[in-house]
Parts: C-alpha cells; sequence; structure tokens
C-alpha cells in the first residue's frame, strides 16, 4: 500500500481527529437520508449525470458554499489561536497544525471556494443571458465540475488520512521539496489542484466557446450583457494562465517524484523560477476572481437603479483592458527578490495602470446609480458595499505596486489585509450579490429579504472589525504565517480581529438561515413572473425556474438589454403558431464515473501506491473513450411538447 | 518606553496614550476600540518609526502615495454613499434619469482621473525604486560595514568579514556607519527585515541578494524573518543593537577576544534545525565561511526538519 499505513490517521490529535469524526458523520448522515427518502434515482439522473448547464452552475455553487464553511472553520481557528499566543503563550495550536490550517484556509477559500464560486455563477447565467439552451460542450461540463469536486475532496481527505501541506497556499520551493517537507501534505496539494485544475481549464475553453459562437441570434459582441463581457475575459485568462499552473506544478511533481532538480537547491535547481512561474499564473488567477465579480456588480447596479449601465463601451473597453494587462504584473509579488531598479519600477507602473480601467469601472457604476432610482434590495446592498470596500482594498493594493512601499510592507499582515480587503469585498461580495439576485431564477422563489440584510451587514462590520487592526499590524512589524509573537501590545488588535471574525460567522449563519427559511416558506414567495427585480438581460425573460432548454423560442435580440427592450416595446410573450422541435443533450455519467477513478488515482499517487495508480488512470482512460465512442444520447423535444409547455408556462408572464 | 512619545502625523503633532490605550480595548464597546485602534495607529513604532534614512524615505513615501490616492479615492467613497442615498426609489425629489447612459465629457473625466493619479504615482515609484534600490550603496562619511547574513532552520548567522567574528540573532552595528550586507541562506527561503531601518530582502540558497541600511540612532530594534520558512519560523527574530563608534569597538574587542570559534564543526553544529536560540557570538570564523554556504559546499547537517 505504498507509504499508507495505519500511523496516517492522526489518532493523536484531538482537533484533527474531532474534525474529522464530524466530517464522517455529516457524509454518512446526507447518505442515510438519501437512502432513507429514497432519493437516489432522483439524485443519479438529475444531478449526478445531469448535463444541464444550470444543474451543472448549481452544483459548483454548493460546492463553494460547502468550502465556504471548511475556510472559514479554518480561519476562526487562526484568528483564535492568535488571539491568545501572544508573550511566552504557544496557543492551542501547534505549528505543525497551525502552518496546515493556514496552508488549508488560503488553498481553500482559492481554488473551491472563490472559483467554484464563479465558474457556477458563469455557468448557470451565461448560456440565459446569451439566449442560447447550453453550453456549447454540456458532457465536457459536467466532467469538469466533477474533476473540481475531486481536488476538493482529496484536500479534505488529507484532513482524515495524512496531513495538509505546511508550506503556505503556494507551496514555494525549496521548502514544499522533498528534503524539507518529506510528508505527504505538500503531494496532496498538488494533485488536488492539478486535478481541479483540469477541470478548471476545460471550463475555460466550454465558457470561452460558448461565448464566442453560441448567441441568440442578433446578439453581436457589443448587445452581450456586461456579466458575458466579464465571464469572456475571466475564461480567456483562465484557458491563458491555467496551463502555466499545471506545468508549474507539475515540475514541483518531477522535483518530488522522480528526483529532477527544476527548484531544488542542489543540481542547478532554482527556486526563483517557481516564483515567477507561479505568479505568471497567480496573477491572472486574482482577475479570475474579480472580473465574474465586476460583471455582477454591473448587472444588479443597473437592474437596481432602474437604468441601464452607464458607459457600456468603457465597461467592456477596461474589463479586456486589464484581461491583458493583468498578465505583465506578475513580478509585484516579489520586489524584494533584489531584481534591479529598472525592473522594480516597471512592474511597479504596470501594476498601477491596472488601476485606471478599474477606476473607469467604479466612476461608471457611480454614475449609474447617479440619476437612478434604487431599490435596495439585498443584492444592491451587497454591490454598494463592494464599491467603499474595494475601493479602499485598491489603494492599499496601489500602494504595495510602490516599489519601496513594499519593501516595508511585503509578507506583512499588512499585505494579508488589503488582498482579503479585495477578495472578500470584490469576490465574495460579488458572489454573494450574485446569489441573491440569480436565487429567485434558479430555484423559482426569491430568498428571505431580512436575513439577507442581516448577513451583508454582519459581513461589512465583520470584515471591517476583521482586517482593519491587520492593517495597523502591519505597520508595527508583524509578518504573516506566525504561529505566536513576543510582542503583547499587538494582543488586543488581534482580539479585535477575532471579534470580526466572529461577526463574518454571524454572517455566515444567517446566509444559512436565509436559505433554511426561505425554503421553508417558499410557497408564499414564489416567483410567477420569470422577472422579480425587473430585469434587464435575457435571463428574466423565460420562467423561474427555467425549462431544461431555457427558451422555448431563441430570442430575437434587437439591442443591448435586450429583455428591457422587449418590454419597453411589448414584444415580450409573443406565442408563434409553432415550434420547431429542439435536441437536447441526454445525460451522461461519464464526468461522475471519471472523477471517481480519479479520486482513486490522485490519492494513490500521493500515497505511492503505483497499482492503484495505474489502475485508477486505465479506469479513467476507458470511462472518457468509453462514452466518447457512444453515439451521444440526445433528448428530444417535439414541436407539441414545446407548445404545450409554453402554454402551461408563459400566460403567467405579463407584457409591461 | 517609546509609548508616550509625541507622534507627528501628517503635520498635527499630538500626544497618543497607547498604554492607556491598550486598557480600554479589551471590554466596552466596538465603537471604543475603533477610536483606540485609530489612535495607536498613530503610535511610532515599527515602519511608522524609523531610525535611518532609508526607513525614513520609505516612511514618506508611504504617507506621501496614500495622500495622493485618498484625494481621490475618499470623494468616491462619499459619492457612493451620498448617490446611493439620494437616488433611493422612496426620495420623489431626486430626478429620475435612465437616458443618462453615456456622456462623452463623463467618459473623458472618469477615464483621465485615474489615469493622472497613476502618472503621478508612476513618478514617485520610479524615482523611489531607483533611489531605494536595496543594492545602492548609502552615502556617508563614516567606512561602510560589511555583513555577511546567513538563514539558518530557524536562526540568523552574521558573519563580520572584515572583523572575522560572528554572531547568532543578535546584530551589532556602529550607528551613522552604512552596513553593506551580503545575504544567503542555508535552508530554504527567508526574508531579512528590520522593520525600523527599512527595506526586507530575501535570502535565497546558492545566490547573493544586496542590502544597504544604516542605523541613524542608537537603540534597540527588532530583526525577523518575514517569508515563511518552517516550523521554527515563528521565533526566527534577531535584535539589532546600534552602539555608538566607542561602544562597538569596544564589543568587537570583547567578542575577538572571546570564546567560540566558527569552524567547519561548529557550523555543521549550528546548521542543525532548532528552534529558539539564544543569541551568542563567536571569537573567530573562517573567511571563506560565507562563500563555501553559497557554493552550498558548507559542511551541513541533515537538515529535513523531520531529521532532527
Amino acid at each position: 500500500m505504498g507509504k499508507l499505513t495505519w500511523a496516517a490517521i492522526p489518532l493523536d490529535n484531538p482537533i484533527q481527529m474531532g474534525a474529522s469524526v464530524f466530517v464522517m458523520l455529516f457524509i454518512g448522515s446526507v447518505l442515510a437520508i438519501v437512502t432513507f427518502k429514497g432519493w437516489w434515482k432522483y439524485l443519479w439522473s438529475e444531478w449526478l449525470t445531469t448535463t444541464d448547464h444550470k444543474h451543472v452552475g448549481v452544483m459548483y455553487v454548493l460546492l463553494a458554499l460547502l468550502m465556504l464553511l471548511r475556510g472559514f472553520i479554518d480561519a476562526i481557528m487562526m484568528r483564535s489561536q492568535l488571539a491568545i499566543a501572544a508573550g511566552g503563550a504557544e496557543g492551542y495550536l501547534p505549528p505543525q497544525h497551525y502552518d496546515q490550517i493556514f496552508s488549508a484556509h488560503g488553498t481553500i477559500m482559492i481554488f473551491f471556494m472563490a472559483m467554484p464560486f464563479m465558474v457556477g455563477l458563469m455557468n448557470f447565467v451565461v448560456p440565459l443571458q446569451l439566449g442560447v439552451r447550453d453550453v456549447a460542450f454540456p458532457v465536457l461540463n459536467a466532467v469538469s465540475f466533477w474533476l473540481t469536486a475531486t481536488g476538493a475532496l482529496l484536500v479534505n481527505m488529507s484532513l482524515v488520512i495524512g496531513e495538509f501541506a505546511r508550506t503556505g497556499w503556494l507551496a514555494y520551493p525549496p521548502l514544499s521539496e522533498l528534503q524539507f517537507s518529506p510528508g505527504v501534505g505538500v503531494d496532496y496539494y498538488l494533485w488536488s489542484l492539478q486535478i481541479a485544475g483540469v477541470g478548471t481549464l476545460l471550463s475555460g475553453i466550454n465558457l470561452v466557446t460558448t461565448i464566442l459562437k453560441l448567441r441568440a441570434p442578433g446578439m453581436g459582441y457589443m448587445r452581450m450583457p456586461v456579466f458575458c463581457w466579464t465571464a469572456l475575459a475571466s475564461n480567456l485568462l483562465i484557458v491563458a494562465a491555467f496551463p502555466i499552473l499545471t506545468a508549474t506544478l507539475g515540475m514541483l511533481l518531477l522535483d518530488r517524484y522522480i528526483g529532477a532538480h527544476f527548484f531544488t537547491n542542489d543540481g542547478g535547481g532554482n527556486a526563483m523560477l517557481y516564483f515567477n512561474l507561479i505568479w505568471a499564473w497567480g496573477h491572472p488567477e486574482v482577475y479570475i476572481l474579480i472580473l465574474p465579480a465586476f460583471g455582477v456588480f454591473s448587472e444588479v447596479i443597473a437592474t437596481f437603479s432602474g437604468k441601464a449601465l452607464f458607459g457600456y463601451r468603457s465597461m467592456v473597453m477596461a474589463t479586456m483592458a486589464i484581461c491583458i494587462l493583468s498578465f505583465m504584473v506578475w513580478l509585484h509579488h516579489f520586489f524584494t527578490m533584489g531584481a534591479g531598479a529598472n525592473v522594480n519600477a516597471f512592474f511597479g507602473i504596470m501594476t498601477m495602470i491596472i488601476a485606471i480601467p478599474t477606476g473607469v469601472k467604479v466612476f461608471n457604476w457611480l454614475f449609474t446609480l447617479y440619476g437612478g432610482r434604487i431599490r435596495f434590495e439585498v443584492p444592491v446592498l451587497w454591490a454598494i458595499g463592494f464599491m467603499v470596500t474595494f475601493v479602499i482594498g485598491g489603494l492599499t493594493g496601489v500602494l504595495m505596486a510602490v516599489p519601496p512601499a513594499d519593501f516595508v510592507l511585503h509578507n506583512s499582515v499588512f499585505l494579508v489585509a488589503h488582498f482579503h480587503n479585495v477578495i472578500i469585498g470584490g469576490v465574495l461580495f460579488g458572489a454573494m450579490a450574485g446569489y441573491n439576485y440569480w436565487f429567485p431564477k434558479v430555484f423559482g422563489f426569491t430568498l428571505d429579504k431580512r436575513l439577507g440584510q442581516l448577513s451583508f451587514w454582519c459581513w461589512l462590520i465583520g470584515f471591517y472589525v476583521a482586517f482593519m487592526p491587520l492593517y495597523i499590524l502591519g505597520l508595527f512589524g508583524m509578518t504573516r504565517r506566525m504561529q505566536h509573537y513576543a510582542n503583547t501590545e499587538w494582543q488586543p488588535y488581534l482580539i479585535v480581529a477575532e471579534a470580526g471574525a466572529i461577526l463574518i460567522l454571524c454572517g455566515i449563519l444567517a446566509t444559512i438561515a436565509q436559505l433554511v427559511v426561505s425554503i421553508r416558506s417558499r410557497a408564499s414567495r414564489r416567483d410567477l413572473t420569470g422577472d422579480p427585480w425587473d430585469g434587464r438581460t435575457l435571463e428574466w425573460s423565460t420562467t423561474s425556474p427555467p425549462p431544461r432548454y431555457n427558451f422555448a423560442l431563441m430570442p430575437r435580440v434587437e439591442s443591448q438589454d435586450a429583455f428591457a427592450q422587449m418590454k419597453q416595446t411589448g414584444t415580450t410573450g409573443v406565442f408563434p403558431d409553432k415550434y420547431e422541435s429542439i435536441e437536447l443533450p441526454g445525460n451522461s455519467p461519464n464526468g461522475f464515473v471519471t472523477a471517481f477513478f480519479a479520486v482513486i488515482t490522485g490519492f494513490a499517487l500521493i500515497w505511492h501506491i503505483w497499482w492503484m495508480a495505474i489502475l485508477g488512470i486505465l479506469c479513467a482512460l476507458l470511462t472518457l473513450l468509453t462514452f466518447g465512442w457512444v453515439e451521444r444520447v440526445n433528448v428530444e423535444i417535439s414541436g407539441e411538447e414545446l407548445a404545450r409547455d409554453a402554454r402551461a408556462r408563459m400566460p403567467k408572464v405579463e407584457p409591461v | 518606553m517609546r509609548m508616550h512619545k509625541t507622534c507627528s502625523f501628517h503635520g498635527t503633532s499630538f500626544q497618543s496614550h497607547a498604554a492607556s490605550v491598550c486598557g480600554i480595548l479589551k471590554p466596552r464597546t466596538l465603537a471604543a476600540c475603533g477610536t483606540a485602534v485609530l489612535l495607536a495607529s498613530c503610535r511610532r513604532v515599527g515602519v511608522l518609526d524609523p531610525q535611518g534614512p532609508v526607513s525614513a524615505a520609505e516612511k514618506l513615501i508611504l504617507f506621501n502615495a496614500t495622500g495622493i490616492m485618498l484625494v481621490v479615492v475618499a470623494p468616491v467613497i462619499v459619492l457612493t454613499l451620498a448617490f446611493a442615498w439620494w437616488y433611493r426609489a422612496s426620495n420623489k425629489r431626486a430626478k429620475f434619469r435612465p437616458e443618462l447612459v453615456y456622456s462623452g465629457s463623463i467618459e473623458l473625466v472618469v477615464w483621465a482621473i485615474p489615469a493622472m493619479v497613476v502618472f503621478l504615482l508612476a513618478g514617485v515609484a520610479w524615482i523611489g525604486a531607483h533611489d531605494l534600490d536595496p543594492a545602492a550603496k548609502l552615502h556617508s562619511d563614516a567606512k561602510p560595514l560589511r555583513v555577511e547574513v546567513v538563514s539558518l532552520d530557524w536562526k540568523w548567522l552574521f558573519i563580520y568579514p572584515d572583523l572575522r567574528v560572528a554572531s547568532v540573532n543578535q546584530l551589532i552595528v556602529p550607528v551613522g556607519a552604512p552596513i553593506e550586507f551580503a545575504l544567503t541562506s542555508a535552508t530554504v527561503m527567508n526574508a531579512f527585515f528590520i522593520p525600523q531601518l527599512g527595506t526586507q530582502i530575501y535570502t535565497m540558497p546558492g545566490m547573493t541578494t544586496h542590502l544597504n541600511l544604516l542605523a541613524d540612532r542608537a537603540g534597540s530594534y527588532p530583526g525577523l524573518s518575514s517569508h515563511f520558512s518552517g516550523d521554527g519560523f515563528s521565533d526566527m527574530q534577531f535584535m539589532v543593537r546600534a552602539l555608538p563608534a566607542a561602544e562597538f569597538a569596544a564589543w568587537f574587542e570583547h567578542t575577538r577576544g572571546g570564546a567560540g570559534v566558527l569552524d567547519a564543526l561548529a557550523y555543521r553544529e549550528l546548521a542543525k534545525p532548532t528552534k529558539k536560540v539564544e543569541s551568542h557570538t563567536y571569537g573567530d570564523v573562517d573567511p571563506m565561511l560565507y562563500e563555501y554556504i553559497l557554493q552550498l559546499a558548507a559542511p551541513m547537517a541533515a537538515s529535513s526538519p523531520e531529521a532532527k
């Protein structure tokens, strides 16, 4: 069994063991409920084997929410450790455990929370906004999701069997090399990301193709909703950047598995190469996350202001400018490596230049609000909270783009505060705005408003209370990733930060309560119109939830904000006499089965169980080939059925 | 010690009572905490308390750049809140202007404002990056002191090649003399950082980085590793003591005559992974040691943390 022995179960660590038992009880009870209620057939045919972009999107978001919980537990454990580990105190987490926690927190929050959330929103929304029936490659879409889920599963398995990386979320060598990290932690990290990375790349190719090749008749590029533009930019970045990540992690794998010397101290290796490569992926990655969030805010602000987005063409230009510039700034992550003044100055200035299109976006949102008629629904609260918070994060970001300022702020908790400022204030607020905005479209009923507001205020205030003290501590000279610290003057700030984390916990609980309460009272909050917010784009022109085929009749797009224009001209709810029959992709177990073997392969590679790894790879390949060769089972929906369906659904829509 | 010092902040001068501030922080309301945090942030510690020309210049850039950006950022925050409030749907006095979706002149302004700010900041960055290049030597009449820095698991070794002494986790320097650091690592990467003196720089195995710092005033300044390097990282701290020239000479005499020779055997012992190492000195050191370490030819202890 390779390196796997009973010693891999952390029986000596009560915290880890408790977490493992809790996770297994949770999974066990979910499986038990599904079995008891006889939901397996439904689960298998509607979700596990689905190729419907809407269901795939929902599963992505569900994965993201689960991982948000896991990542947040890591976060609050770190905050509690630092609130007590002052002076001579060592706290309750020894370094071996603490180091795993901050590594897992970063890895999970970026790869398995923020990414799936954004990819999930794009998956659900983009085809609907484009007025089409699915993504370009529906089966591949399911495969992408299941590979991402595989990565998430492997990361969480490390909690129960073995250990996770103790190297930080980017696993910098030489620390992550075999010489300094001989355990399986780094291997868990590497294989999870390699497998999930393939999923992300495939999903990127899929969405780029969808946006470029599948749009409703009349929807030229300059009529696409801004969210589709940001999705295009984000997915182009995925296609360009993720291969770099795969190659970089691949080289580290070769170092660890076959004794190569890409990044080792000896044998001519050089860790600087890894720094450059990982950030050549890593900087575009932050824009992969934030660009769709910008898209969500653009939709939300325009919709709830009751007017079209101000400066649409500027927005598109700014988005694409950010897309390109994001590849030219990676060196600002290591100004302190000792590159010359010209190099540092160049990358500092390139970084600042990105602030120009970003600033333009902020001004355009501002002028969308100006002269609007703003309805303060929950999504718009997140959007305004974002605008206020994000510009502060932008300020501290540009500050660190000035090399001499970075020389004293780099790697400090000031930096930690900065990137949480933009990732919570930008990406997470965007995800929550999108979640509240599109939820009625997804499930056909609205979310509870008061609990949604409570969640927003807890998150917003919690963010400021948790991270403003870190800005200050960074200026005091506190560096990141410390497990304890001698200076007791820092402790009050870290206690305040802990209080902030508890407020954020309240925000998360409020979100869960909002979901539970809304589901229980769904009968009274049904969205029968398909357009609960007076939306402007095509996803609101179909019913909530949309039928499997999204649109019985392909919408004809005559302008930007196509649905708003249809409502103005009174051309909604048109019934043709005759419907064309349509073909839809049938279910496919390809993704689920491939992912099953990917889990086995990944696990075997991590533990050096070679026979199992070979078996897993062969089975996965066999699955892909089998399903690849099998004639695609398409489902045909006849014109009569569509007409019947449309009559049943459409009369609820009242033309404005 | 430093807590009741007058703090100068953007031209205004006031007394900050950090000790009492810490007292209020624990219980009380959030509002009190917020105010306390703001007040205390003005206290002069770390990066905010520069003790040399490099850190002083960096602090100035920090404040200048923040000021330049606040000119735009502060109004944007105010306008966001103001527009959101005024144009709320229930406000009948606000004029609804759904047709306002494009305006060439506004577009020009919204591109021009960030562009001008960035143009200004780019100048700050370009000049700052050159003036404060870590490798650039500092101008001073005093004779420079060369120090070779090696990061080990998990302590700092300082070699004075011209004086042939060495110290661990304690860096003694003369006040007013430029210190020319050459830095490397005998293990994983670390970063060498003394917040009150300025600029941090990575230490990397098999490579040398260069850093030039200067302490203007006598005193003790904490230093640390600011790049995560494994389990003992949190205790990878050292103290810098800047001494007047005469005291520095006395320290050197004392150390040079003192016990401890950093030869191959002693280095092998030192290189073993250890945590919370007490500071100590060596009265003699092989002047080629740094070069050996740099060439990865120094006698190494098995340095994986597990081998300990």
